[in-house]
């Protein structure tokens, strides 16, 4: 029989510093940190290269041969193709401001998840390939070569970001890590080192235009399974357009919202408001996902993905395209799109047909981020509006890191989160707004399997929400972004049990009194409103 | 009790050893960083573990009360309960105190024949450690939990569409609050 350990030996924790510098210690691969291995099958379908089955966990990664040379010859590439990806190599001082703003590392304490060592992970590579200091000097100047523990270091510490960019709001050089990740993941794309929750949803995409592969029947009645929900609350009927031709507005929304709670009242609360203002606007069963998970895989993937709503807006003759609550989403239409798949000439600027507002803002893109649109109808006061009705709520307001750092939509959801709610609160300054903190789970690492990650990375945002539930009694947290609401969700779970999520049209949607609607004594979820039960 | 005065006056010191030594259980740099940063947004962890331990200690002090100490033990374990530790290691901050308070009033203990008090202050940190043992299991259990949940709500309406789901129509069972769902074989499409 094995020897027992003592309940000291098993307690043991070694109070000396390690003898190992972060070069010498290499990775070590724990479940529940890191996401299963893409299935080849999904990685066939995106003509991926070394599309095969396999596991992070085992020792053997089936690499292709030669995959070094395939990495650097990679990295050579980027270095020249992305001029950004070349100072961010080399203009690090390690001044060590951005140490500290990763929620990965406030929340799991591994120092190779302070920014600054996650970066010079790769910056180790490229500057014993690339920089003559390195190659003569090596070690010495931070130099090391690449190897299998190196690259499965880099797979396990670069599947640990989010590409928020919160980092890079403090970084004096505004070095935006992210995009060091996304050098990564591009490099791990060219060995088949995806993993399968952002494979397979890219696979989906690619083949059925969202990342459910939800086929435009399955689209239909999601939708309509919706409308008797709201039927049920307001005694309204709601008959949406499909792929209409000749519809003023687009409509394109993360398909996420469509099937998972609580993002499903989210777009009731869409369907509500298009409904109530008589827009002229139609859902579309081809771009069917705003959302783009090629993003977090490689440039060109990303730009494929994204090539159909500029195309479904074209066939379907729109002037404008309007779009839903989603993070990630946005950070691809408002920094990428046009560039990819642009002109989009053959549209117009957008004007809101209710209040004639032109958005200059959306002039080159022609998408308008939903927030945006509403608020400008609650600024014109085209909307009638019962805030009571969200009384039995406390809210908070999470910004989402893609529309937050990403495109500055900072004010438009408090607007509306303020005018449809009396009881709204914000979260301590330096966790709100550009200095957001992330849910933990973006960059598609919101699987289950990295659950321990995911509570790691939400805790500092939890931490924020607690802290307001604490003081001011804050039930619920409000967002734009679809992967928020599905995170967020769990995160709540662990850290702050009673607080709930939502999307911010939601309570929008409550708060909505529509022409013709029954006096309403549900909201959307069908839960009883407060004051309004129906007497038995 | 002579001991709880003597520890009431030493408690200062005690917490900053037992803070330091926890934070020890990181590597360098984030010891560091978990000592040095006092906003509780920017350093969640540190701040944790230092309003925690200080309330632990107090409801030591006034004597172990489950409920009151709970909420601060949970505080702790549940961030440990998902960072890269061992179970023992999770919990062993527990018992770094037992070895702090003895170094810190050895010379007091033997003086003054405290050791019959101090075997029973030792014991309260005992039960300290079985109430951990519970939270940090609910903690493990809740993540399995989460994992379920969301397995449910991604397949949840998928099932209904397809005909797989009928809800009881009851209005005396709160379907909604239990996710209470039957499986409908025969109607499937």
């Amino acid at each position: 029989m094995a020897k027992l350990p003592t309940p000291e030996e098993l307690a043991k924790i070694d109070l000396n510093p390690p003898e190992k510098d972060w070069m010498d210690t290499p990775a070590d691969i724990k479940p529940g940190m890191f996401c299963w291995g893409a299935k080849g099958k999904n990685l066939k379908i995106l003509d991926f290269p070394n599309a095969r089955d396999w596991s992070p966990a085992e020792e053997d990664w089936k690499l292709p041969k030669d995959w070094e040379g395939t990495v650097l010859e990679a990295f050579a590439d980027k270095l020249s193709k992305y001029r950004s990806f070349k100072i961010f190599m080399d203009v690090c001082v390690r001044c060590g401001a951005c140490a500290d703003k990763c929620h990965f590392f406030i929340g799991s304490g591994d120092p190779k998840n302070m920014p600054v060592l996650r970066a010079e992970l790769m910056r180790s590579v490229y500057r014993k390939y690339f920089t003559n200091s390195g190659k003569v000097l090596g070690k010495l100047a931070g130099a090391r070569e690449l190897d299998l523990a190196v690259l499965k270091e880099w797979w396990y510490y670069f599947y640990q970001c989010t590409e928020c960019r919160r980092c890079s709001v403090f970084c004096p050089y505004g070095i935006d890590t992210a995009e060091i990740t996304m050098m990564a993941r591009e490099f791990f794309n060219l060995l088949g080192l995806n993993i399968d929750w952002i494979a397979g949803p890219v696979a989906n995409c690619y083949m059925k235009g969202n990342h459910l592969g939800l086929e435009p029947h399955t689209i239909k009645s999601s939708i309509e399974f919706f409308l008797d929900d709201i039927e049920t609350v307001t005694g309204i009927k709601i008959e949406p357009t499909f792929n209409r031709k000749g519809a003023e507005i687009l409509f394109v929304t993360p398909s996420g919202d469509l099937f998972a709670d609580p993002g499903t009242y989210t777009a009731m609360g869409y369907l509500m408001l298009f409904h109530e203002l008589g827009l002229d606007y139609t859902w579309s069963t081809y771009a069917s996902e705003g959302g783009n998970f090629g993003f977090f895989t490689s440039n060109e993937m990303a730009k494929r993905l994204n090539s159909k709503i500029y195309a479904e807006a074209k066939r379907l003759g729109v002037k404008w395209i309007l779009g839903g609550e989603c993070g990630h989403m946005w950070r691809v239409l408002n920094q990428y799109m046009d560039t990819w798949n642009g002109p989009a000439d053959f549209m117009e600027v957008p004007t809101s047909p209710i209040t004639g507002t032109r958005f200059e803002n959306a002039r080159s893109t022609k998408m308008v981020h939903i927030t945006e649109f509403t608020a400008d109808l609650i600024k014109h006061g085209k909307l009638k509006l019962d805030p009571s009705r969200n009384d039995h709520l406390k809210v908070t307001y999470h910004d989402s890191c893609n529309t937050a750092r990403g495109m500055g939509l900072l004010e438009e959801p408090r607007y509306v989160l303020k005018s449809v709610c009396n009881n709204f609160y914000e979260m301590p300054d330096n966790t709100i707004r550009e200095q957001t903190f992330c849910c933990g789970s973006g960059t598609g690492l919101n699987a289950s399997e990295n659950m321990e990650l995911r509570m790691k990375g939400g805790l500092p945002r939890a931490n924020a929400v607690k802290h307001v539930r604490d003081q001011h009694g804050v039930n619920m947290l409000a967002n734009v972004c679809a992967i928020d609401r599905a995170t967020l969700k769990a995160a709540m779970e662990y850290w702050v049990p009673d607080v709930s999520v939502c999307g911010t049209h939601e309570l929008l949607a409550n708060a909505l009194v529509m022409k013709g609607e029954k006096e309403r004594t549900q909201d959307l979820r069908l839960e009883p409103l407060p004051g309004k039960e129906v007497k038995e | 009790m002579r001991l709880k005065r003597l520890l009431s006056e030493k408690k200062s010191a005690v917490l900053r050893r037992w803070f330091d030594d926890i934070v020890e259980t990181y590597p360098p740099d984030t010891s560091q960083f978990l000592k040095k940063q006092k906003n509780q947004f920017a350093n969640p962890v540190g701040s944790t573990i230092l309003q925690g331990i200080e309330n632990i200690f107090d409801g030591l002090l006034k004597g172990l009360d489950k409920n009151e100490i709970s909420p601060f033990l949970d505080n702790i374990i549940r961030i440990r309960a998902v960072q890269d530790f061992t179970p023992p290691q999770a919990l062993s901050f527990i018992f770094l105190l037992k070895k702090i308070i003895r170094n810190e009033i050895a010379k007091e203990i033997s003086d003054n024949e405290l050791s019959e008090e101090l075997l029973e202050f030792e014991s309260e940190i005992d039960n300290l450690a079985l109430i951990s043992f519970d939270i940090y299991m609910q903690c493990r259990e809740k993540l399995y939990e989460i994992k379920a949940n969301e397995v449910k709500r991604m397949t949840f309406r998928l099932l209904q569409q397809a005909n797989l789901l009928t809800e009881i129509k009851d209005e005396e069972s709160d379907i909604k609050e239990h996710d209470f769902i039957n499986i409908n074989t025969k109607g499937g499409s």
